[in-house]
């Protein structure tokens, strides 16, 4: 069976025509397991008095917590244990903070106030799961509602209420500076001033379950040495077992974490929530514990994709050329950070879209809400601003009277343009796939637009930097502080201006922590042998900095008298010894 | 711990009801609620009772035991005008427990073969001897302390009977709304008609506005105008996570037309 | 706590065991006998995920009272295989690429047995139909339903004589 059909004809030179994987079916070395049914997931382990661990959770958006009242549920029949906020060792966290990005904000159980529907407040662990349902229904919980609020933009309006204490602005903070991330590339303010045509629109995306078939959970057990192993239905074995070493202050050499095989996933099973209640759990009762979503925690409490809103605002020309393009992003995180965070950077090295356009402006935020925490699902980051990309070509082609597809070929980028991050744009292939989809489809297209190619016509001035207009607004509080309304790029404060053809600071991404880690490129010869001649390429006039540079280099301070760009004090990097953190974080035990 | 007794008549079952106790019939209604931990159900009493399972006609009467399954609906040639609704509800496994009797006590959004026994104007046998039409059962359905044996309604006549489904997912889902109608004609003319509903009211219900305005009616376009206009008229269909209430709605005059013209969906 | 005996025939061999009062099937093959191939995926009959043939009808086990099994004959994906040789869906299956994460597999298997044992020649939307009660979230109908015809054709040849 081989459903994919290659365009051979295309880019031809960039790859040899002995590859025996690539273009081939390849049956999954798990397949003999999956039809007798053999594969082990994790429920699929079997525990001798294992025990059963079921949550208390919020019926509220958002309340406080007056008091818990479980001395009923404690005299059940067959509850071993009640767990409890304070029973959880650090019982503060981010996901992120594993590579040292951002603050800790949320508690594995909550014991003040809880910030969104279903989340946890305390755990029953009984015999059999019955008895831990019907003890975990007869805790007494007094809540005292709060004002909630859902929309990414109430959430941003003055006088919102606060949804997570550790970013009061309800947005997360972007290089302990401003309350978005911000992207600069050109003059937005002069190609608008410069267009024939301004188009504008607004993009919404609804959060989506990724609705695994297996529901998240773990089964964690007592083991020799005192160890604990861990079965689970992650999808990032190290990171929940570091996680959970965090979450519970032990070693991480102490758990033995069993994982691989996953009954669905698409990102929904990364948060690493149900591996430390599930060990906490066998800690605390000294038996295996199984603690399992079922398919109502699953749908209601599973983080799903986030909900994201775009406003694109672009500047055109009257034959098509988009001259500037401005996005004010949104991402609904809900209640806690989780991932969203690191979606907003992601989507943001995507903007303008595969398109070159000479002045590039964008602020993302990632906004916190009363709505269940998002995470990671199949492309997230960038799925929702590519809808919006698209759906506002066509309306940009509608507008000048255009053939969309001939719009999107007109304005592609191409190998050696530069891209509105600073980077030389290369293997496009954006035009070649905008004339097969309309060959598929039977869309006529004109022959100019079919004879172009992403191969030529790039890089010239097409690579160039442009004079960047960059500003300070959007610091950290000042929206709250000032009343600032959400309006894109208003604000106060210094402007500057960037010279053209500034690339920025290279930055060496993760330098080795010893040096038998430094890459051996002979080693990676048999990978470099499958190019048998250099790909001929147009050269393009500028080229960033090498990525092996030695020392970041300061920007060029701006113009006007601002406070520089922000810069990082040290490349990012894995394993630095953090006050505070965990010395058990992963990476850091070799220290 | 749930207790399960199991008796051998379906009366001996019904006796045994009382507080925190249910009767289990398929166990697509009941097993749900059990594996959810619902701490009101304490007993489970079953009825080994073949007779509950029969499908038989007397005279021009077909009767339905309450335990008969979707699967053997399906099998049987007396119903072979019920098999499109039948054959809607869940996938195979789901037809060869869930029970008709089952589903006369589904919430919404399920129900569409109770809309159907609506639609046909059945008398239901409980097992305290006592019948009860449909219409009576739905509105007092949550405090009924007996248990329905048997549903016996008229055959309707060839073509006669009608049943349309909507919902989200192909080939098959929870239905958005589902329609069922009994349309006799005499000379042409529309007389009597009943159309039920399900997924416009927290139980089945019948569009009796779109009734009225279908009498003496031909099924044309002209004719069913009427009908298909007060095809929401007077009800509340419930928001939720299949569709709004405003969508079921603006859905029903959609499909009640082309259940009356015999459209293709 | 009292439990209640059941005995049932599981992929022809004789089974019995003590089973709790609202115990349905699935949590019984699962705990009680160790036949870990029904899945648990949502507990409420509306992933097919726990589908197993009870005299060759399929039945959501998450939903089957376990008493109620007494006296009855089941069939699991274990029972497939007759020992190192796989069932023809099966095959089809691993030839099909019809299996991706493999939580659905087992209870498509089962409904797609059901509806070869009665029907060997199902025509696309018929196996469409056989298989509506059991989700994939892998997104993997199309190759499902493909194998399915494959293995169909397979029985058709082994039935000729």
């Amino acid at each position: 069976m081989n459903t994919v059909e290659f365009r051979k004809n295309l880019f031809s030179d960039e790859r040899p025509e002995n590859l025996s994987e690539i273009g081939r079916p390849t049956v999954r070395q798990d397949i003999l397991g999956h039809v007798t049914g053999r594969s082990a997931f994790y429920d699929d382990h079997q525990f001798d008095g294992l025990l059963h661990m079921r949550c208390v959770r919020s019926p509220h958006h958002h309340a406080r917590i007056r008091s818990v009242d479980f001395s009923n549920a404690e005299r059940m029949d067959g509850v071993r244990r009640i767990v409890g906020p304070n029973d959880v060792p650090k019982n503060l966290n981010t996901l992120l903070s594993l590579i040292n990005f951002g603050k800790e904000d949320e508690p594995l159980l909550s014991g003040e106030k809880t910030a969104y529907r279903g989340e946890p407040v305390l755990a029953v662990i009984a015999d059999t799961e019955r008895q831990a349902r019907v003890a975990a229904s007869s805790v007494r919980v007094e809540w005292e509602p709060m004002p909630h609020v859902l929309d990414v933009e109430e959430a941003l309006a003055p006088g919102a209420p606060t949804v997570n204490e550790t970013y009061p602005d309800n947005t997360f903070e972007y290089h302990e500076r401003y309350d978005h991330q911000k992207l600069r590339f050109g003059d937005v303010d002069k190609g608008f001033s410069e267009a024939d045509r301004i188009v504008e629109g607004r993009y919404r995306m609804s959060p989506i379950e990724q609705a695994p078939i297996e529901t998240c959970g773990a089964i964690a057990a007592p083991d020799t040495g005192d160890r604990f192993v861990c079965y689970t239905s992650t999808q990032a074995l190290f990171f929940s077992l570091a996680t959970t070493a965090k979450l519970l202050d032990t070693a991480s050499s102490r758990l033995h974490f069993i994982g691989g095989t996953v009954g669905g996933g698409f990102g929904g099973k990364v948060d690493s929530i149900v591996e430390p209640m599930a060990v906490l759990g066998a800690m605390l009762s000294g038996r295996p514990v199984k603690f399992m979503w079922d398919r109502e925690e699953e749908m209601q409490v599973g983080a799903p994709r986030g909900a994201e809103l775009w406003i694109i605002k672009d500047g055109v020309a009257a034959d098509g050329r988009i001259l500037a393009r401005r996005f004010t992003g949104y991402f609904d995180a809900g209640a806690y950070t989780r991932l969203s965070s690191y979606a907003v950077v992601k989507s943001t090295g995507h903007l303008p879209g595969p398109y070159t356009i000479p002045n590039v402006a964008s602020n993302v935020y990632c906004v916190f809400t009363n709505r269940t925490p998002a995470t990671a699902m199949r492309g997230f980051g960038i799925t929702g601003v590519d809808y919006a990309i698209e759906c506002q070509m066509d309306r940009v082609a509608e507008a000048v009277g255009m053939d969309p597809v001939e719009l999107r070929i007109l304005n592609a980028y191409r190998d050696g343009d530069m891209k509105a991050h600073r980077r030389v744009a290369k293997n496009t292939a954006l035009i070649e796939c905008c004339q097969v989809a309309a060959e598929k489809a039977g869309w006529r297209i004109s022959p100019d637009s079919t004879r172009q190619s992403s191969l030529e016509g790039g890089g010239g001035r097409r690579a160039e930097i442009p004079e960047t207009a960059t500003d300070q607004i959007g610091r950290i509080g000042e929206r709250r502080r000032s009343r600032i309304p959400v309006e894109p790029l208003v604000g106060s404060g210094p402007r500057g201006r960037i010279p053209a053809g500034t690339a920025g600071p290279a930055v060496e991404a993760a330098p080795p922590q010893r040096p038998d880690m430094a890459m051996d490129w002979e080693r990676e010869k048999s990978a470099a042998d499958f190019v048998r001649e250099p790909v001929k390429r147009p050269k393009t006039a500028t080229q960033p900095q090498s990525r092996l540079a030695a020392a970041p280099e300061p920007l060029p301070p701006a113009q006007e008298k601002a406070e520089a760009p922000y810069i990082p004090k040290a490349p990012f990097n894995r394993g630095v010894r953090k006050p505070g953190v965990s010395r058990f974080l992963s990476g850091t035990r070799r220290r | 711990m749930v207790e399960v007794l199991a008796f051998e008549s379906i009366a001996q079952a019904a006796a045994a009801l009382r507080d925190r106790t249910v009767y289990l019939g398929g166990g697509t209604l009941v097993m749900r609620a059990v594996n959810f931990g619902d701490s009101s159900i304490e007993r489970i009493v079953l009825a080994n009772d073949p007779s509950v399972k029969a499908i038989r006609t007397e005279g021009n009467r077909v009767v339905l035991g309450s335990g008969a399954t979707m699967a053997d609906v399906l099998a049987s040639k007396e119903t072979a005008f019920l098999a499109s609704v039948a054959r809607g509800i869940g996938g195979p496994a789901v037809r060869s427990m869930a029970t008709v009797g089952g589903n006369l006590f589904a919430q919404h959004p399920y129900g569409d073969f109770a809309a159907a026994i609506l639609a046909l104007d059945a008398k239901l046998s409980l097992t305290d001897g006592s019948e009860i039409d449909m219409g009576s059962f739905l509105a007092r359905r949550g405090s009924l302390r007996s248990l329905v044996a048997r549903i016996q309604f008229e055959r309707p006549a060839s073509g006669e009977f009608h049943f349309r489904k909507m919902s989200r997912v192909k080939p098959k889902g929870v239905s958005v709304i589902s329609i069922a109608a009994l349309i006799p004609n005499s000379a042409g003319r529309v007389s009597n008609a009943r159309i039920a509903y399900c997924g416009m009211g927290e139980t089945p219900v019948r569009a009796s506005a779109a009734e009225a305005a279908l009498e003496g009616r031909t099924l044309d376009p002209q004719g069913i105008a009427a009908a298909v206009s007060a095809a929401s008229a007077g009800l509340a269909p419930p928001d939720d996570a299949i569709a709004s209430s405003w969508y079921r709605k603006e859905v029903a005059p959609v499909l009640l037309r082309r259940l009356l013209l015999g459209e293709a969906d | 706590m009292s439990k209640s005996p059941v005995s049932f025939e599981l992929n022809g061999s004789e089974t019995s065991l003590f089973v709790e009062g609202g115990q349905n099937l699935l949590d019984a093959l699962r705990r009680g006998v160790g036949d870990l191939t029904p899945k648990f995926g949502c507990n409420q009959g509306t992933c097919g995920a726990c589908t197993v043939l009870i005299d060759g009808q399929p039945f959501l086990s998450c939903l089957v009272l376990a008493v109620n099994a007494e006296g009855r004959s089941i069939e699991t994906a274990a029972g497939l295989s007759d020992g190192p040789s796989l069932h023809p869906l099966q095959q089809a299956f691993i030839d099909g690429f019809a299996a991706q994460c493999g939580y659905c597999t087992p209870g498509m298997l089962l409904a797609a047995k059901t509806l070869l044992d009665r029907n060997p020649n199902p025509a696309r939307e018929e196996i469409a139909e056989a298989i509506s009660g059991n989700l994939c979230r892998c997104t993997g109908y199309a190759p499902i339903i493909d194998a399915i015809l494959s293995a169909a054709e397979i029985v058709r040849r082994s039935n000729r004589p």
